[in-house]
């Protein structure tokens, strides 16, 4: 049984190559446990012998020492990661090279590492990590475009991404300053070009980019609403034509990309092609729900959340729902749970709350019905989310308060009015009913 | 959930907004103690709500990682040799060959046969060891420009450059690919095998094949003696070309190193 170190010397001094590369290999493996690992880091030189071996002139040795490198990227100890930090210049320098696969090795490497040590990213950022993946994502291979995406989503990731990382302000050349975000919305773009696989990890980057909140105005800018737009139509029909599994995957970034762009200001302000006003977009919604209804209703909230920024603020996709006969699928989703519950309701009050001729089309119906229902709910905020929806459907359209009194509603109301955060408006109802 | 059969169709048709219901809010819609009020609602980095996609997410990369560093077993061919004039190297995998061809012959200097990770660096060496334009310019302007892509940044000497790259890009101070250029003697002709600093790993300057008493000529080698100021100038201009031209590079970009002298 060979040690760390024996397998370390074989590797620098041995005379044949082949013998050098075996005992790489035989490294490899054993840096797959922790505790070899351990051996590794704490025995003097041996990252130094293994980046002169990384550096080396025989393409082979090179390759395996950067395997032997990705391993150790694997550990969840930081200590391990720091200790690999003498060979960051030179993955970010390979990864201007032209060996795809070397390349994509190294960026996987480079992804690992950035999650596990800020003192990596703390040395990355200067060395010019951010120009370099920018070089990257002029790659014709596929598999490099995933690594590349994977890399820049973990350095995305890093808690102190929104101030260091991202702004354009940012000392060492940050993400929005350079050419990525245009280049990460054309892997975007829906067309026989779109690769999967691709499109996952950079709808990842973008989510981390938006959610950050720096400079989404610029994003929209750069035409992301009507891309994303675009690519959430193209999931719809993906998912219509077959059972892949994996569509869920990129549907949750670009629902929450959506969903948080449309809350910035710009998409108000700024003139018709900016905004997001496409009727399909309300129908490729409703066909991912019930999806996610069928295979992941863990997503459905998301879903829901790009429902209701949809319809706050638009009599446009408010119609829709009412002409495109959607609200009793809506209704359909009230069991799955209290989370689900609130946010349908929601997405009703955004309707109704528009006025008469939107409740107008809610009456008559299977809403009413619906809503005494979830009156029977014991979650507080189901039932306040009903009670406010009650309110306006009484308000504007009063014929359903009789209605409502046959159906046992004021009994429904009963249920609650010891409840403190519910009282006043039971109260409130019960007067309405009882006037009507 | 049972969507309309015409959803499908809405789909597929084209684009197009709905005609909007006419909005009539009445006041008493918001009055207390009812507070619905539609608004679009946002959703920070941290937030739980992200929790559950959150999670998916990260199960979906255990899986990716793993298929990654599974390396799978290399489909074998018959033994074949490197075709590059001077390389012995023999292999019995594709992908193997592949490497060693970028690595090895994908950026070399025609000049002094020393291979490059990347065209830039390569561009770099050879400005920097191989032209006397650049040296006779970098006597009175800042040429040695930082290795790092993306830093614009240029300096007086290789030596001012390595304290750059090192102090702000915390490079290691002993980067393999910044290796200082020999001191000029007159009469000093370079091996590419004569590296004094060689590290244990060899680095990666130096080419694998076996160098054997170089004929080449002293005329490649950056030699300082007199010349007329026609040679001083053509000479590396003609060199400079036919480098360019060998990496595809047009005339074009050989006026702009000209051109940096303004």
């Amino acid at each position: 049984m060979w040690s760390v170190q024996q397998f370390l010397r074989q590797a620098q001094r041995g005379t044949e190559e082949k013998e050098r590369e075996g005992a790489l290999v035989s490294l490899r493996r054993g840096l797959q446990h922790p505790e070899t690992q351990q051996t590794f880091i704490r025995l003097e030189g041996s990252m130094r012998t293994l980046v002169g071996l990384l550096t080396s002139n025989q393409a082979l040795l090179q390759l395996e020492a950067a395997r032997c490198l990705h391993e150790l990227s694997h550990s969840e100890q930081s200590t391990v990661a720091e200790a690999c930090l003498p060979a960051t210049s030179y993955l970010l320098t390979y990864l201007s090279g032209h060996s795809s696969d070397f390349i994509e090795l190294c960026l996987y490497t480079l992804g690992n590492l950035i999650v596990e040590s800020e003192a990596v990213r703390r040395q990355l950022l200067p060395q010019g990590i951010v120009p370099a993946l920018a070089a990257c994502i002029q790659s014709p291979h596929v598999a490099v475009l995933e690594a590349l995406g994977y890399a820049l989503s973990q350095l995305l990731q890093a808690e102190e991404a929104p101030e260091k990382i991202i702004p354009p302000a940012s000392a060492s050349s940050s993400i929005l300053a350079s050419t990525l975000p245009q280049h990460m919305l054309q892997m975007l773009q829906p067309g026989p070009k779109l690769n999967p696989g691709v499109a996952v990890e950079f709808a990842w980057c973008l989510h981390y980019i938006i959610c950050s909140q720096v400079s989404n105005p610029l994003l929209i800018g750069h035409g992301a609403l009507s891309t994303l737009g675009l690519l959430l139509l193209d999931l719809a029909g993906a998912v219509q034509k077959t059972e892949d599994a994996g569509l869920e995957l990129l549907a949750c970034p670009v629902l929450r990309c959506l969903s948080n762009l449309l809350t910035e200001a710009a998409v108000e302000t700024v003139g018709g092609q900016m905004q997001l006003r496409d009727e399909r977009v309300v129908a490729a919604l409703f066909i991912l729900l019930q999806f996610f209804f069928q295979k992941q209703p863990s997503l459905l909230p998301e879903g829901l959340w790009l429902l209701n920024n949809l319809t706050a603020n638009s009599p446009s996709f408010c119609t829709s729902l009412l002409s495109l006969d959607l609200i009793e699928p809506l209704l359909q989703l009230l069991p799955v749970s209290n989370v689900v519950s609130v946010m349908v309701l929601t997405v009703l009050c955004n309707v109704a709350e528009k006025g008469p001729a939107y409740c107008q089309r809610l009456w008559p119906g299977p809403l009413l019905p619906a809503l005494l229902h979830t009156l029977a709910f014991s979650d507080t905020e189901v039932v306040g989310q009903s009670l406010e929806l009650l309110h306006l459907l009484f308000l504007y359209q009063p014929e359903a308060v009789q209605v409502f009194l046959q159906q046992s509603g004021l009994q429904a109301l009963e249920r609650h009015q010891e409840e403190a955060q519910l009282q006043d408006r039971v109260y409130a109802l019960q007067q309405t009913a009882l006037q009507g | 959930m049972q969507l309309p059969p015409a959803l499908c169709a809405r789909l597929a048709a084209g684009p197009g907004a709905a005609e909007p219901l006419p909005v009539e809010r009445d006041p008493a819609a918001g009055a207390a103690p009812f507070r619905f009020v539609a608004r679009p609602v946002r959703f920070s980095r941290e937030h739980q709500f992200f929790e559950d996609g959150d999670v998916q997410r990260h199960l979906y990369l255990q899986d990716v990682l793993m298929q990654v560093a599974d390396v799978p077993e290399k489909p074998r061919v018959p033994a074949f040799a490197c075709q590059v004039a001077g390389c012995c190297q023999v292999f019995d995998a594709l992908d193997d060959y592949e490497h060693h061809y970028h690595t090895l012959h994908g950026n070399v200097c025609s000049f002094c046969k020393r291979a490059f990770p990347s065209g830039h660096l390569l561009d770099a060496h050879i400005l920097e060891w191989h032209d006397s334009l650049f040296q006779i310019l970098s006597e009175r302007q800042d040429m040695y420009q930082c290795l790092v892509e993306g830093c614009t940044e240029k300096f007086k000497t290789s030596r001012d450059r390595k304290d750059h790259m090192v102090r702000m890009h915390l490079y290691p101070v002993d980067f393999r690919f910044d290796k200082p250029k020999k001191s000029r003697s007159p009469a000093s002709a370079e091996a590419p095998g004569d590296s004094g600093e060689r590290s244990e790993g060899e680095a990666m300057e130096i080419c694998s094949e076996p160098v054997a008493a170089s004929p080449a000529p002293a005329g490649e080698r950056r030699i300082y003696r007199h010349r007329s100021v026609s040679e001083l100038v053509l000479k590396p201009v003609l060199n400079m070309c036919l480098v360019l031209r060998i990496l595809g590079c047009t005339w074009a970009a050989a006026l702009l190193i000209l051109n940096s002298e303004r």
